[in-house]
């Protein structure tokens, strides 16, 4: 019986993840919030499916009950969030909360297979970090001083990462974390949040040479501090965010070409300079030929990997324990093994389509600050999601960043959560810029021509949308 | 203005859609690609869950008969059985202690599964493992045991093919051990370093060819001289000298008066020295790349790489032995065999395969495999010149053993010196039948025996024997 249903559920499962991930780029077709309200209740509902088959699997393969009573806290707890987004913000984008949803809960799956205690606590991370982020949009549509607080981002970014620098804890190597009354912390990844809002305001304000040069400065010393604490994958992130913020602040290529030159000179410097770069790019040429010690955790991440085929082992019956660190770093290879290669696509188009809804709402916005600010955050965002599924899959060196909303630990899912929603206070701000903009359309219209006022109002801003499409 | 930077959040978003789906398909590719590949590396833990979950399958030879099968008892308890014991030994290979053979290299299919779902949930509710597919290998068992056989006591190799398909139809290694008792004997085979007992000597054992290589001299003489090699003349006195190096016929026999089929016919060394003194030693070194030497085979079993470098800087001395296939040239039965198929299937190599299909225990096949061409060896033409010089050896030449048979066969013997002893030599011979239309390619290599015409041909005849009066 557990096998009809686990081999039968890899197939529905498969199925439904595809169409959820279809209407992921359906929704692009259509441009105002209002079209797109069937799109979005047909993914509550796939959502609901997938997550549900999963834990029914769950159910069936463990036969422990205890996972049914945490499968329905969870979906209340879903269920709780896109309901008060919607009440709370009416103008909200329903798009990225929906996908939001679907990650978290892709992640509540294959943490409660790998851990049930870990999954336990996740949740209770996921409850109190909504809670906490659910008022961002409202700050950030409210505090209208965010913009001038320029230098002050950049001094608190710094001094966050240095604290760590000097008192943080190593873990696997590097000096990431710091422990305040029992809770640990991992200011890089807040830091990758205000250090965007230093560039925003920096570069919205004046985007001269200077300008640049200053907040190369600034943004230098982060990349750095980050590089001693041997953090590869944030001083990746924040270097490449930093290139492309400049490059579209100033719109110039030169920039962009300057960027690539020099991340490709310091990497190759690194890679000179530093044994363990060295380490992890012979361990992703050639991982086989050190499967004992730095290949080991990439050469399990890929057996993972390749053996589930497209639909997969199904829930439990592979074997993802194996892989160093999985509920973290490798937390992809997880969902490819057991879930399948289909799904774990699926998983990435998902957040691709994040990336492009973030694109999308930055492309619209008029104030410079709000525009930087979503492009920057799509950046860092769609950044990171490369190098750690990149990194497990062997397509680029691993540098141990975690997937965010699935990978298991707060300070990740927390500035998840915050980077999402201040994305949807800035689709606020956006429509209020509309709103603004066809009223003032309206008005001159209206002393153009004084007989017909009411004929056009609809028009608003078609007129400069550019459509994102797969 | 606004516009154009918005230009430039389009081609960040591009780029990166671009980069995604590099990624995405370099992921599916490798997953799909490497599934078997990484499911049999030792580090992988998931083979266990496959092992424990399932029975591991049977392997049969092409006419069903069982060469290898998983047998549980009462307790549970299972034991992997080979009905024939010592005579598939290298071939079908060992899965205890680390995996071996045809074992190791279908071990993906024998542990994996393919049954009905309603027979996996019958047996889950009987608390049974499932059965492990089936392995169906191309091996003829009736070839095998003559191979076997004839073989007797000696230490040596046997392969026969089917030139037209690449399928390997027989393939002993002697020594050989009991695959039933490898565990009680493993310690002993680890500790015996010198006889060689877990090598497969047809894919792996490197051989001095001796003059089976006049194949390969000869071919690369009709190459350079396509239109006068049948002009050749030499006369034998049984030895060639050049400087202070000399090469002697086998046992100083004189052949006096030869042409290139004669010389070829009778394995005459002085002659194939005084040619191979006359090759341009680039294009022979072009040849032996055509032919695969010193380089990977694309084949689904453990081999080694057969070895012979020539180049501009080769010494005229060194040149002279390798023309007769003595000196560092090291070559595996394999390499004979499949330069032999090459001119026996028109100058067109078949990949050599042993696997036909892997079928579920109820007998659906999950997966054929079919033939594929390898590579064109030589042309048609070369191809036909070939198989008339080494018809030529069997008419009159070293091989007369094979001749007068109710088939018409052609081959080359060798009798390859393997230490300064002269008269110790490996007894070569490899060979095709019918000359028609070849079905059957044989190589065999006896160590230690002596001549190939007096050892290695009557081994070739009983198997094409066996082989033809089964018709």
């Amino acid at each position: 019986m557990e096998l009809y249903i686990t081999e039968l559920s890899k197939y529905i499962i498969t199925f439904f993840i595809a169409l959820y991930t279809l209407e992921c780029f359906l929704v692009f077709r259509f441009q105002e919030e209002e079209r797109r309200k069937g799109i979005y209740i047909r993914q509550n509902f796939l959502m609901f499916l997938v997550h549900f088959s999963c834990f029914l699997v769950i159910c069936f393969e463990t036969g422990k009950m205890e996972y049914l009573l945490f499968y329905i806290l969870q979906q209340i707890l879903l269920f709780a969030a896109i309901m008060l987004f919607r009440m709370i913000y009416p103008r909200g984008n329903r798009l990225i909360i929906n996908n939001m949803c679907m990650l978290l809960s892709i992640g509540f799956v294959i943490l409660s297979r790998l851990s049930y205690e870990r999954a336990i606590k996740q949740f209770f991370i996921v409850t109190v970090s909504l809670i906490m982020s659910m008022m961002i949009p409202y700050f950030i549509h409210k505090l209208k001083f965010l913009k001038s607080l320029t230098w002050v981002y950049a001094g608190v970014g710094i001094a966050a990462l240095g604290v760590v620098l000097i008192l943080g804890s190593v873990t696997y190597g590097s000096k990431i974390s710091y422990s305040i009354g029992g809770v640990t912390f991992q200011p890089s990844e807040f830091v990758k949040i205000i250090f965007v809002f230093f560039l925003a305001s920096a570069l919205s304000e004046s985007h001269d040479f200077i300008r640049v040069a200053v907040t190369a400065v600034l943004a230098g010393v982060h990349v750095l501090i980050l590089v001693a604490s041997k953090d590869l994958g944030s001083a990746l992130i924040f270097f490449i965010v930093y290139v492309m913020m400049v490059f579209i602040a100033t719109g110039q290529w030169v920039y962009l070409f300057i960027g690539v030159a020099g991340g490709s000179a310091a990497a190759v410097a690194a890679y000179q300079l530093f044994s363990h770069v060295q380490v992890r790019v012979q361990a992703w040429k050639d991982p086989f030929s050190c499967i004992d010690a730095a290949g080991f955790q990439i050469t399990q991440s890929l057996f993972g990997i390749s053996s589930g085929g497209w639909f997969g082992l199904g829930l439990f019956r592979g074997n993802p324990t194996a892989i160093p660190l999985v509920e973290a770093d490798f937390v992809f290879s997880a969902v490819a093994e057991e879930l399948g290669i289909i799904f774990s696509m699926c998983l990435i188009l998902i957040c691709l389509s994040c990336f492009i809804m973030f694109m999308n709402i930055a492309i619209k916005l008029q104030n410079e600050f709000y525009r930087l600010i979503a492009f920057g955050i799509g950046i860092t965002y769609i950044f990171q999601v490369f190098l750690t599924i990149g990194g497990g899959t062997k397509f680029i060196p691993m540098t141990g960043v975690t997937l965010p909303f699935i990978s298991y630990g707060g300070s990740s899912i927390l500035t998840s959560l915050i980077m999402f929603f201040i994305i949807e206070g800035l689709y606020i701000i956006r429509q209020d810029e509309g709103d603004r903009r066809a009223r003032k359309k309206k008005k001159q219209r209206r002393i153009k021509y004084k007989t017909e006022p009411d004929e056009e109002a609809e028009e608003d801003e078609a007129g400069e949308d550019e459509e994102e499409e797969e | 203005m606004r516009k154009k930077r918005n230009r430039q959040i389009l081609v960040v978003t591009y780029l990166f859609v671009a980069v995604f789906l590099c990624m995405m398909g370099y992921t599916c590719h490798y997953a799909i690609t490497h599934q078997q590949e990484l499911i049999n590396n030792s580090y992988n833990s998931r083979q266990e869950i496959l092992v424990a979950q399932n029975t591991r399958g049977s392997i049969y030879a092409a006419g069903r008969q069982v060469l290898a099968r998983t047998q549980t008892d009462e307790d549970g308890k299972e034991t992997r059985e080979y009905p024939y014991g010592n005579m598939f030994s290298h071939v079908v290979g060992y899965s205890v202690n680390g995996r071996y053979g045809i074992e190791a290299s279908t071990n993906y299919y024998l542990i994996n599964s393919n049954a009905k779902l309603s027979e996996k949930v019958a047996n889950d509710v009987a608390g049974l493992k499932y059965p492990g597919d089936n392995v169906v290998t191309t091996l003829d068992v009736d070839l095998q045991q003559v191979a076997y056989d004839s073989l007797g006591i000696y230490k040596g190799a046997v392969i026969v093919t089917e030139p037209s398909t690449g399928r390997i139809l027989a393939m002993v290694s002697k020594p050989d051990f009991d695959p039933n008792e490898i565990e009680t004997i493993w310690d002993e085979l680890l500790e015996d370093q010198e006889s060689g007992v877990l090598l497969n000597r047809v894919t792996q054992g490197l051989y001095p060819p001796g003059s089976t290589f006049k194949i390969v001299t000869a071919l690369e003489y009709i190459r350079e001289n396509p239109d006068s090699y049948s002009q050749y003349t030499y006369q034998c006195n049984g030895r060639f000298s050049l400087g202070e190096e000399t090469i002697n016929c086998y046992h100083g026999t004189v052949h006096g008066y030869e042409d290139f089929s004669k010389s070829f016919a009778k394995s005459c060394n002085a002659s194939f020295a005084n040619i191979g003194m006359q090759l341009d030693r680039n294009r022979f070194a072009d040849t032996l790349e055509s032919l695969l030497f010193n380089q990977e085979l694309k084949v689904g079993f453990a081999y080694n790489q057969s070895k012979l470098v020539i180049d501009e800087n080769t010494e005229d001395a060194d040149m002279m032995q390798a023309a007769i296939g003595q000196g560092t040239t090291a070559v595996t039965p394999l390499q004979m065999n499949m330069i032999t198929c090459a001119i026996a299937n028109d100058g067109m190599l078949m990949k050599p395969y042993l696997v036909d299909h892997v079928e579920t225990h109820e007998g659906n096949v999950i997966k054929q495999f079919e033939p594929t061409t390898y590579k064109r060896m030589m042309s048609e033409k070369e191809a036909g010149i070939m198989n008339e010089l080494m018809q030529e050896v069997v008419k009159s030449g070293t091989g007369t053993k094979l001749s007068g048979a109710s088939y018409t066969a052609a081959g080359k013997t060798g009798s390859a010196e393997y230490n300064s002893v002269k008269t110790d030599s490996h007894a070569w011979f490899t060979g095709f039948a019918p000359v028609e239309d070849p079905e059957l390619c044989v190589t065999i290599i006896i160590e230690g025996a002596g001549s190939g015409g007096d050892y290695a041909v009557p081994i070739a005849r009983r198997i094409f024997d066996a082989y033809f009066e089964k018709r």
